[in-house]
């Protein structure tokens, strides 16, 4: 085995690339996020790592530098007004492959004069991803992206999620990163049509099972067709996860009070 | 200047690993240009040797159930009319006409390719592609031969999800939208028979007498257009083609000859 992980362009005898393995591994061991699409929203969630005391996180990583609040947006993106961006693994590689994304969402609106649609920008990172996969001396990228947006015509929500391997499908609701099996089997048991405030719940419910409760531990951002991307400030955050916490303890008593009825 | 082939290649890439802003653009390796002392005057020189004259009447326009586009068939050398017959309305895919005015290989050529790159558009994206995006691409294909001889003054129209589109495409690398345009010699003609007579609510059978009757009078005028005055409707449901009018016989629908009275009549004592 440790003759077939040199260089990626080498099959295993079993038809593994393991150098794409390995990446899958270094998504797994990354922070976990996770989409959810609504019928007019879609929603994205990152856990965030509680912040480093002397880190500045006003300044560091700022993409968005409108953005006033005390935090800065490191993980959920903007490729285009209409098309958001979350991922989990190595975030240095994130950071080339947004950019090479946010390019040809221009290069896209410059040679046909539309807007980009979320099935295209997908196929583009999953096939920058792919190209990685099969070129000599380069290593792929160690990250799993979720893409969400409105298709610019019709206005419908996508959500779709691209891995180091160059496979893209579109989803419902998905999750990624550390402890996304958990997260994932959360929103199959759970997961119904949902729209506005709703679907950011049901997002924030997901993060909850494999994260920290409180709102300095949680990114989301919503995406909806007429405000584009917003991000959630920490309070508005909290408040939600209070709502959430007061239904769960709400759905409780209703379950213990019947017994003593009797 | 770099030459834009991805046209000539059988699958256009559908993406690339380049950074560089602009789609099509590749390594290809272009030819020396002379040293001169006055280049920009070797340059329209050139210019001026290859391009033929665009001996021809097109026209289109946008009214309310969509498009007519309208063109002559007359194909000239100089002072010789080698063809009659010239179908100067190209069918780019059953939603999209070009038109024909300039170099006639030209023209063909480069809307066929266009044909091929809607069709990977669509392949690729499981849609249409816009009559914006079309003549975008088309636009940019000429504009990076731009000085090296191509001659084509093209029309684009279509009808497309966000309904009915006109655009004008040369090969100097100008792209105009608009509701009215007529290209070639013949245009000033039909330009003003056009113009006086355009409303934008007319009814199909309206519109296409009047590009019928455009481009009659602009064979009437222009030697260098003449032979059958065809005109194509889009709609909704794609392309259709109306009618095909000798000019000629035009002429006798717009001006019968009326019989005249003899005064004084010859009789044979």
């Amino acid at each position: 085995m440790a003759r077939y992980d040199r260089a990626i362009t080498v099959f295993s005898p079993d038809g593994h690339l393991f150098q794409v393995e390995y990446a899958l591994e270094a998504v797994r061991k990354g922070n976990a996020a996770v989409g959810v699409r609504g019928t007019d929203t879609v929603v994205l969630g990152v856990e965030k790592k509680s912040t480093v005391k002397l880190q500045d996180s006003r300044l560091s990583g700022a993409d968005n530098l409108l953005l006033l609040s005390c935090r800065s947006v490191r993980k959920i993106v903007n490729l285009d007004c209409h098309i958001a961006l979350a991922c989990a693994g190595l975030k240095a590689d994130a950071r080339v492959l947004i950019n090479r994304a946010r390019v040809e969402c221009q290069s896209h609106r410059l040679t046909v004069e539309d807007p980009v649609t979320v099935e295209y920008i997908t196929r583009y990172i999953a096939g920058l991803q792919q190209k990685y996969t099969q070129s000599g001396g380069v290593r792929p990228f160690g990250l799993s992206t979720l893409i969400a947006g409105f298709d610019p015509y019709t206005g419908v929500p996508a959500l779709y999620q691209t891995d180091p391997s160059g496979t893209f499908s579109a989803w419902k609701a998905n999750a990624t990163g550390r402890n996304s099996n958990s997260m994932r089997e959360y929103l199959e048991k759970n997961y119904k049509e949902t729209s506005g405030q709703e679907t950011v719940k049901l997002a924030i419910r997901a993060l909850l099972e494999v994260v920290e409760s409180g709102g300095k531990n949680i990114e989301v951002a919503v995406m909806t067709k007429e405000h584009g991307l917003q991000q959630l400030e920490e309070a508005e955050i909290d408040a939600i996860v209070a709502e959430i916490e007061a239904e769960k303890t709400a759905a409780e008593a209703a379950k213990k009070a019947p017994p003593k009825e009797t | 200047m770099k030459l834009d082939t991805s046209g000539l290649e059988s699958t256009a890439p559908l993406f690339g690993a380049n950074t560089v802003l602009f789609d099509g653009f590749k390594d290809v390796p272009s030819f020396d240009v002379p040293k001169t002392n006055d280049f920009d005057g070797f340059q329209k020189e050139a210019i001026q040797m290859v391009k033929p004259a665009k001996g021809t009447t097109t026209l289109a326009f946008i009214f309310k159930e969509g498009v007519i586009v309208a063109a002559d068939s007359r194909a000239s050398m100089g002072g010789y009319i080698s063809s009659q017959s010239v179908k100067k309305i190209i069918e780019i895919n059953p939603y999209m006409l070009g038109t024909m005015a300039g170099g006639a290989a030209d023209c063909q050529f480069w809307h066929r390719n266009l044909g091929i790159k809607c069709r990977l558009h669509e392949l690729a994206n499981k849609r249409r592609i816009s009559v914006t995006g079309a003549s975008k691409l088309l636009a940019n294909i000429l504009y990076s031969y731009r000085g090296m001889g191509l001659s084509v003054g093209t029309m684009i129209a279509g009808w497309d999800e966000t309904g009915p589109g006109l655009y004008y495409v040369d090969s100097e690398g100008g792209r105009l939208k608009g509701t009215r345009f007529s290209v070639g010699s013949g245009s000033p003609y039909a330009y003003g028979v056009l113009d006086s007579g355009y409303r934008y609510d007319m009814s199909v059978q309206e519109a296409a007498e009047l590009a019928r009757r455009s481009i009659y009078h602009a064979t009437f005028r222009d030697g260098a257009s003449g032979g059958v005055a065809s005109v194509y409707y889009v709609g909704p449901s794609g392309w259709k083609k109306l009618s095909g009018d000798d000019v000629g016989e035009l002429h006798y629908n717009y001006y019968p000859v009326l019989p005249s009275t003899v005064e004084q009549e010859m009789t044979e004592s």
